[in-house]
């Protein structure tokens, strides 16, 4: 099927989301949009597949001009749909899933689930997808899951597929069987919009790229082109892409974890006999899939999780035990996951996030009073010298772009005297641009002689700012490797497997 | 704003991170509760004024519906119109009239001193509605919805009494001791509530209401017991009068009914100015109510925030409670002494927009609807309930923004 989309404007108020775009993707075809957050990807799948109303343009699937209002619709046009983060139903069974919102129904309104059973044995068949229909979709591993998405697709006789940022999830592995399973589509004549952020996955299986910047279209680019000028295109300027940083400095162990345990509210161990140091000038990063203990991690340095075992020493004073506000007395710096939940109250000023984990004590606080003089004062400094782009220090939080966002709460954090810094996806969802920064940022604390944790699921960034790499799996460390390992040997440690002649690094 | 991608409702946005580590189920719902709490505790000033400005041409319209007049008028629009759209005049400028007079001042009187006279009723009703607004308004900006105004009210105002009517003591130890002692009580019964949700995480709301129960049941058995705070030697249940000591002054001389509470009010619309403003308690209140997991992650005891914000809450509404007991109705405790102040307390701190001076002038709004109401019954004879369908017709409005956005065709809020 041949989709074209011909001058799609979409405007929220004054914003103007995209800028008349045009698009054209073939049959056969694995068509990349390249963009970063915000650019307006997002918006444009959801204009063709009927969740939003295009002010102007129009949507062309063979030739034919459509018009959707609503999924429904563009489902039955033949467009599918793989979401970022699935719409499966856990506790049904795949075939169940499947069928779900296209039921097909016998005598008195039995479901017919025998159908759906063939349906999906037919699909995973033909693409060598290996799904059990009757497996409980909770059970599957996330790349499986991934794949029921897509069966899902198919089932409802799907043309055009398209894939909204699917690797975020993935192991580098399943990433690689997912490039295949896109690559066997394309071959049955498929036509594919991939969307990413990511240039290694672009280079690896476009056709043809699309480059969206500020929702206006900035070229098309070679999958032959260079990461630089992919990233250039994407940023509209020059990017460094490495990060410069010399040989660390060691000091003394400054932080010492002995024997973690974490145990979630539902009873379930999600760190698992955790041992590890970080000395000072050191930047230990941690390697793995989400949601394999790392946000767990995190949050018992910071005294966040309820029922912590074990020892967390931070230059020889004990952590576990003590609450989050002496915690950050000692000196531990935190960049959350997710600035939006636990980093920032979006109604409050820049200013007023400035001050945030310091509302008991100076500078900002006397006799119970706000110091507001003193606050403005260090606001339009940190504004300045973290390059924050605002109107003003009085700007609501909520009204910046995630980069900027991300750059308060790392103003925040390290405006303080740290003996610990924790980061945790300190990039995640922040433009190329701000990534440079903050990469420079936290090098430039490891280099003087603060020992830094970095939690990341993007295997780039680990290379990128580790002296050690530290790989997770189910709660546990499957080892602690130099951080020239070889990218292969990663992905497979993020499976939980352990390569037999791998050797720990002591710091 | 380089933002544009919207996330929709169950639509992932761009890719890692915006907004995306979904919460779980029970978290979001609590998400959900406490954004559309935060809509309606602090929509846009323009907001609070549409409400007002349509709740008063429902009752308009109520009024001519039911006035006799108008009615007869009706039944003979089509010959003669003038005549009905005269009694529509006559019956809604009467009424509107008549609370003019009956809460500002009233122009058919001639001595000066009696012409302002309702103006001082205005703000007699205005002093409790203010404290109870400060109350509300305190818990709402840490996002609690504290209900138990009227039990927090009834607790205090007991307390306040026994002390009004049992001892004996000079003026200058007797009053402030009064005072106390109700914002003491008030506090206990409103941080039950605080801690409760810190501990337990039961809610407020739900802990609130019972709480309420639990203090009218808990006055009507000490008003039945002679040594508690019945009057020996009386049925009815109701306490003996305050001693002189223990009275709120009357601040213009004994002509006016105002007395010290309504300063009292103002004194406290500034401390919660001061303190939502200025105090960093104020700041962890606000933090912890605009997002309670980044204030949590910063070191801030979202528990121990919200006990103290209720404590702060119950101390206010005990004040209010105080002021009825030893201001407005000084003959004596009574099951009705909340004179529902405890509920139109939610109301102003609503049309307050949760905001000390906000709260100020939507306290005083309801004081001159009760003086007026009053004097619009009197001389209109015009139910004094249709105040209170005015009252909760705000509420309405101004809980569904929606609505009175699309009566007054402004445009949608947008989406930050």
């Amino acid at each position: 099927m041949r989709l074209v989309l011909r001058g799609i404007t979409k405007r929220f108020g004054s914003m103007v989301a995209n800028d008349s775009i045009s698009l054209t993707v073939e049959p056969g075809e694995i068509h990349c949009l390249l963009g970063e957050n915000g650019a307006g990807k997002s918006t444009l799948m959801n204009v063709l597949y009927g969740l939003y109303k295009a002010d102007e343009g129009e949507i062309e699937l063979d030739g034919e001009v459509q018009h959707f209002t609503g999924p429904g619709d563009a489902m039955a046009a033949g467009i599918g749909m793989v979401h970022q983060h699935f719409m499966l139903i856990p506790v049904f069974s795949v075939a169940e899933n499947v069928m779900l919102g296209n039921e097909t129904t016998g005598f008195a309104g039995t479901l017919d689930l025998d159908a759906s059973r063939a349906r999906v044995a037919e699909i995973s068949e033909r693409f060598g997808f290996h799904v059990d229909p009757d497996a409980l979709v909770e059970d599957l591993p996330v790349g499986v899951q991934q794949r029921v998405e897509i069966i899902k697709a198919l089932s409802r006789d799907a043309e055009l597929l398209v894939f909204d940022e699917p690797t975020a999830v993935l192991t580098p592995q399943e990433t690689d069987e997912l490039m295949e399973i896109m690559r066997q589509l394309k071959e049955a004549g498929k036509a594919i919009v991939f969307i990413t952020h990511k240039l290694r996955e672009v280079r690896a299986v476009a056709d043809r790229i699309t480059v969206i910047r500020l929702g206006k279209v900035v070229g098309e680019a070679d999958p032959t082109a260079s990461n630089a000028e992919l990233a250039s295109m994407m940023v509209g300027r020059p990017v460094e892409l490495v990060v410069h940083k010399d040989a660390p400095t060691l000091g003394a162990d400054a932080l010492v974890v002995k024997d973690l345990r974490v145990t979630d509210l539902a009873g379930h161990k999600q760190v698992d006999g955790l041992s590890f140091t970080i000395r000072a000038g050191e930047v230990l990063c941690v390697a793995g899939v989400q949601g394999n203990g790392q946000t767990e991690l995190t949050e018992a340095l910071l005294g966040l999780q309820d029922d912590v075992s074990g020892s967390i020493t931070l230059d020889g004073v004990e952590l576990v035990g003590r609450s989050t506000r002496r915690i950050l007395d000692a000196g531990v710096g935190f960049i959350p996951e997710d600035r939006q939940v636990d980093g920032l109250v979006p109604s409050f000023t820049i200013a007023e996030n400035l001050m945030l984990n310091r509302s008991f004590r100076s500078p900002f606080v006397k006799n119970g009073n706000l110091r507001l003089g003193a606050l403005r004062e260090f606001a339009q400094e940190k504004l300045q010298q973290y390059d924050v782009r605002a109107r003003d220090i009085d700007s609501l939080a909520a009204s910046l772009s995630g980069g900027n966002q991300q750059k308060v709460v790392v103003a925040r954090e390290l405006s303080r005297d740290l003996r610990l810094l924790v980061a945790a996806q300190p990039t995640r969802g922040v433009d190329v641009g701000s990534i440079e920064f903050i990469h420079k940022q936290i090098v430039a604390t490891r280099d003087s002689g603060i020992p830094v944790l970095v939690v990341s699921t993007e295997l780039d960034e680990v290379v990128a700012l580790a002296d050690r790499i530290m790989v997770l799996y189910r709660g546990r460390v499957v080892g602690i490797v130099p951080a020239d390992t070889p990218r292969e040997t990663l992905g497979l440690m993020m499976t939980g497997e352990r390569p037999k002649d791998l050797k720990d690094v002591a710091s | 704003m380089n933002d544009t991608d919207k996330p929709q409702p169950g639509q992932p946005e761009d890719s890692a991170g915006q907004t995306l580590t979904e919460p779980a189920p029970g978290d979001q719902q609590g998400e959900r509760s406490r954004s559309v709490l935060r809509d309606i505790a602090s929509g846009d000033a323009m907001a609070g004024v549409l409400a007002v400005f349509l709740a008063v041409f429902v009752g308009s319209v109520m009024i001519a519906a039911t006035d006799e007049g108008v009615r007869e008028a009706a039944s003979y629009v089509t010959a003669r119109p003038s005549d009905f759209f005269t009694a529509l005049w006559e019956a809604i400028s009467g009424a509107y009239s008549a609370m003019f007079r009956g809460s500002v001042f009233n122009y058919l009187l001639t001595e000066p001193a009696q012409q302002w006279r309702p103006l001082t009723e205005t703000l007699k009703f205005a002093g409790p509605l203010i404290l109870g607004g400060l109350g509300v308004g305190l818990a709402f900006r840490a996002s609690l919805f504290n209900i138990g105004g009227r039990g927090q009210m009834l607790v205090a105002g007991g307390a306040a009494g026994y002390v009004g009517f049992q001892f004996d003591l000079p003026t200058i130890v007797h009053l402030p001791l009064a005072l106390v002692v109700a914002m003491v009580a008030g506090a206990l019964w409103g941080g039950i509530a605080g801690l409760l949700k810190a501990r337990t995480g039961a809610h407020e709301v739900i802990v609130t209401i019972m709480l309420n129960y639990v203090a009218y049941y808990l006055l009507f058995y000490a008003l039945t017991k002679d040594w508690l705070l019945k009057t020996p030697g009386s049925v009815n249940p109701k306490s003996p009068p305050m001693k002189d000591s223990a009275t709120l002054p009357k601040v213009l001389g004994d002509q006016f009914n105002l007395h010290l509470g309504f300063v009292i009010a103002l004194v406290a619309v500034g401390v919660a100015w001061w303190l939502l403003n200025r105090s960093t308690l104020g700041y962890r209140i606000r933090a912890v109510g605009e997002n309670p997991h980044a204030a949590r992650a910063s070191g801030i005891n979202v528990g121990m925030t919200y006990t103290i914000v209720m404590m702060i809450a119950g101390s206010l509404l005990g004040l209010a409670g105080a002021n009825q007991v030893l201001g407005t109705v000084t003959s004596g405790v009574s099951l009705d002494l909340d004179a529902s102040i405890g509920f139109d307390a939610i109301t102003v701190a609503l049309l307050g927009r949760s905001r000390p001076l906000g709260i100020l002038a939507a306290g005083l709004l309801f004081g001159a609807l009760k003086a007026g109401g009053f004097t619009m019954q009197a001389s209109e004879s015009i139910s004094v309930d249709l105040v209170l369908v005015v009252q909760s017709l705000i509420v309405l409005f101004l809980a569904a923004p929606p609505l009175v956005r699309a009566i007054f065709r402004l445009p949608a809020q947008e989406a930050k």
